[in-house]
């Protein structure tokens, strides 16, 4: 049996799975090609669930707009496959088991070229490094020992035989001398079942660890998937499977799990992968269980159209308590005796602070007693000391009050969002009596969900339209975007006061017409403004301010 | 579960020069002492140290610090111990004894390359023989 022919065989017929689509996806302008073949090919090979996956995903793929990214979604069952693929290519490539393939990938981090090319260099130096038996000098041999048995081999850091010794045996962890099973990995040290149980146990559920060493303390072999499955209980062989699957997802760019708690699924978006295409795209995408997240920044909602770079800012200069700060400095002075924080909320400028009775003047913080009977006020006022302090003041006050400015209207479009959702619940109840008093059916009183879907759509692209325009330099552009913000801004108004306009009986056909207009001219506003930022994106025309400067000379 | 044999074992095959009692009150509780290794700037010394047994011992390590003072780079002020194997080289085929053996042994052989006491390290590294004496002088001081 020749190891070159197994290569090419292998390569091949992986390659055209996803190997090397990354290449091909990079610019996105290959996808028909790529929609295809894997579908046709899945009949040929045994992987008949996967193709038709990817023929389903082709199929949402057919009105793709400029802001909108391709993704598949893969259910546990494909990470799996993908997963095993990849072992089995290595494995194919070296003659090796897949267990131990798959063990050599997670010790690479699942950087597959690496590891071929490390493992042709050196093989006995990377199996040293990854806690594998040193190879056997036996050639591939076919292993059918055991029909209906796991494929795990002599070759494989795989179970011993665990009968009860026939030697006087001490389990070396816990000296029992009477153990009713013992278990051992190929380098032969044995130790009794509970032992190696609480032992798994411990690394699995109590560290989140995958990778188990053999117990003994000079030995660095690790423990295969086969023999944790033989070894530990049910649920902590899928707990470690998961963190397996976990750390395969985690270790690929082309991969992400949904952040949302709960949910298994694993989404693949391969035209967002690489960093510098985040500079230019927002990849919403939505795993089966309808969560929306982004698969660039992970974050927990779409937050179209600002790229994720500035979207983080944007985060985290709102969690930042150094607003808070800033509110404390333009609205503050300190005591200049014990440094008390104190707010002027009316009086003189005559101030004695509290705590230590410190007696000065607020204007210039000069002690009082140099002010003399001028108590009215402080001819020391235009001296220069005092003109730079108000100057920084009330700069200070200025970038607050822009910085409130957008903040505001970020929130509120949030919570106006989610009160739509409120109302639309309201709004549905009088739907459902409509129904049944009126001669209405099911399907007439359905617009209003329409309308409340896209406006809630519309209020999160307009929220996060504030934390971009926050971060746009000044000109030209801004104002452009600052206009197709407004038209979509009064289109969405417009849309919420229909919402909210009583609804009786009569005017139901009237209502309905209006708002299924406003709806689709919303949609459109919708679609207007994010297609052209998506084309902002790609013709650099957005430029940051000083608040975002850093993005500017990335690009 | 492991705990009575192996306290049984260490309480009467001790290793030379180190010694561990149980508490009467908690068994998972060690006072140990190690006394100095000869021929390190610590022979003659004898060094107090308390040993605890966390709840999931064998399976994860147990918590070591010496309790007398001592002038080494990988022993700092509250007495904490910088020893791979009391961290993530555990494997729970070690015991009780092999960590006092390696403690020991950490006597004899201080690794200034991986320090947990910086400024004693640097001392160490600079200097070596001025830092022993320290050392020497430490041992004469606290640990007698």
């Amino acid at each position: 049996m020749s190891d070159e022919s197994d290569y090419y065989m292998d390569d091949s017929a992986s390659d055209n799975y996803y190997d090397d689509d990354d290449d091909e996806m990079v610019d996105g302008t290959q996808d028909s090609d790529r929609e295809s073949s894997p579908a046709s090919e899945g009949e040929a090979s045994d992987d008949d669930a996967f193709g038709v996956e990817l023929s389903a995903a082709a199929l949402g793929k057919v009105k793709r707009k400029s802001y909108e990214v391709n993704f598949e979604t893969l259910s546990d069952a494909a990470v799996d496959r993908l997963m095993n693929k990849e072992a089995e290519h290595v494995a194919g490539i070296f003659g090796l088991e897949p267990s131990t393939a798959l063990l050599l990938l997670r010790h690479m981090a699942w950087n597959k070229e690496r590891l071929i090319e490390k493992y042709m260099d050196n093989p006995e130096a990377v199996r040293k490094d990854a806690g594998i038996l040193a190879a056997p000098p036996l050639a591939p041999t076919s292993s059918s020992s055991s029909a209906g048995v796991r494929r795990s081999a002599r070759r494989a850091n795989s179970v011993q035989p665990s009968a009860p010794p026939s030697t006087p045996f001490m389990c070396p962890v816990c000296c029992d001398d009477e153990p009713p099973n013992t278990y051992a990995l190929a380098c032969g040290h044995a130790f009794c079942s509970t032992c190696w149980e609480t032992y798994l146990h411990t690394k699995v559920r109590e560290e989140g660890e995958f990778t188990v060493r053999c117990m003994d303390s000079d030995c660095k072999l690790l423990a295969d998937d086969a023999f944790i499955a033989r070894v530990c209980s049910k649920e902590d062989s899928k707990r470690h499977h998961e963190l397996v699957s976990r750390n395969f997802v985690g270790n690929s760019s082309q991969y992400k799990f949904c952040p949302l708690p709960g949910c298994s699924y694993t989404i693949s978006c391969p035209s967002a992968a690489s960093k510098s295409s985040l500079m230019t795209i927002v990849p919403t995408v939505k795993c089966p269980e309808n969560h929306v997240f982004c698969f660039g920044c992970s974050l927990d909602q779409d937050h179209r159209p600002l790229i994720c770079h500035v979207s983080k800012l944007w985060l985290k200069k709102c969690q930042d308590d150094s607003e808070t700060a800033n509110w404390i400095k333009s609205n503050t002075k300190e005591c200049t005796k014990c440094q008390s924080t104190i707010e002027k909320n009316g009086g003189c400028n005559h101030m004695t602070c509290k705590k230590c009775k410190n007696e000065f003047c607020w204007v210039c913080m000069g002690p009082w007693a140099e002010h003399g009977n001028a108590w009215y006020t402080c001819n020391r006022y235009e001296e220069r000391e005092g003109v730079e302090a108000r100057d920084a003041q009330s700069k200070s006050r200025a970038s607050l009050e822009r910085y409130l400015q957008y903040y505001n209207r970020w929130a509120n479009h949030e919570q106006s969002a989610r009160l739509s959702l409120d109302l639309y619940s309201k709004t549905e109840k009088k739907m459902e009596e409509m129904q049944t008093t009126s001669n209405l059916t099911w399907i007439e009183v359905q617009f209003a969900r329409k309308a409340v879907d896209e406006v809630f759509k519309c209020r999160m692209t307009l929220k996060w339209t504030y934390a971009m325009a926050f971060y746009l330099a000044k000109g030209n552009e801004k104002e452009l975007f600052e206009d197709n913000q407004r038209d979509l801004e009064k289109a969405v108004e417009d849309l919420s006061e229909l919402l909210e306009s009583p609804i009786d009986p009569d005017n139901i056909p009237v209502l309905r017409q209006k708002m299924t207009d406003k709806t689709v001219y919303v949609l459109k506003r919708n679609e207007i403004l994010l297609d052209d930022t998506a084309q902002g994106y790609l013709d650099g025309r957005w430029k940051w301010n000083a608040d975002a400067a850093i993005l500017n000379e990335a690009e | 579960m492991a705990l009575p044999k192996e306290t049984q074992r260490l309480v009467a095959d001790p290793a030379p020069g180190i010694s561990a009692a149980p508490h009467d009150d908690n068994l998972r509780y060690f006072d140990v002492s190690i006394t100095g290794p000869d021929g390190s700037p610590f022979q003659g010394g004898v060094f107090r140290l308390e040993l605890y047994l966390p709840e999931e011992y064998p399976m994860s390590p147990p918590k070591v610090r010496f309790l007398t003072k001592i002038y080494h780079p990988n022993i700092d002020k509250l007495g904490r111990i910088c020893l791979d194997i009391l961290k993530d080289k555990w494997s729970p085929a070690l015991q009780i004894r092999t960590v006092l053996l390696s403690i020991q042994a950490l006597l004899s052989a201080p690794n200034p390359d991986d320090p947990l006491a910086t400024d004693v390290a640097k001392h160490y590294k600079e200097n070596e023989a001025a830092a022993k004496a320290v050392s020497r002088e430490w041992t004469e001081k606290y640990a007698q």
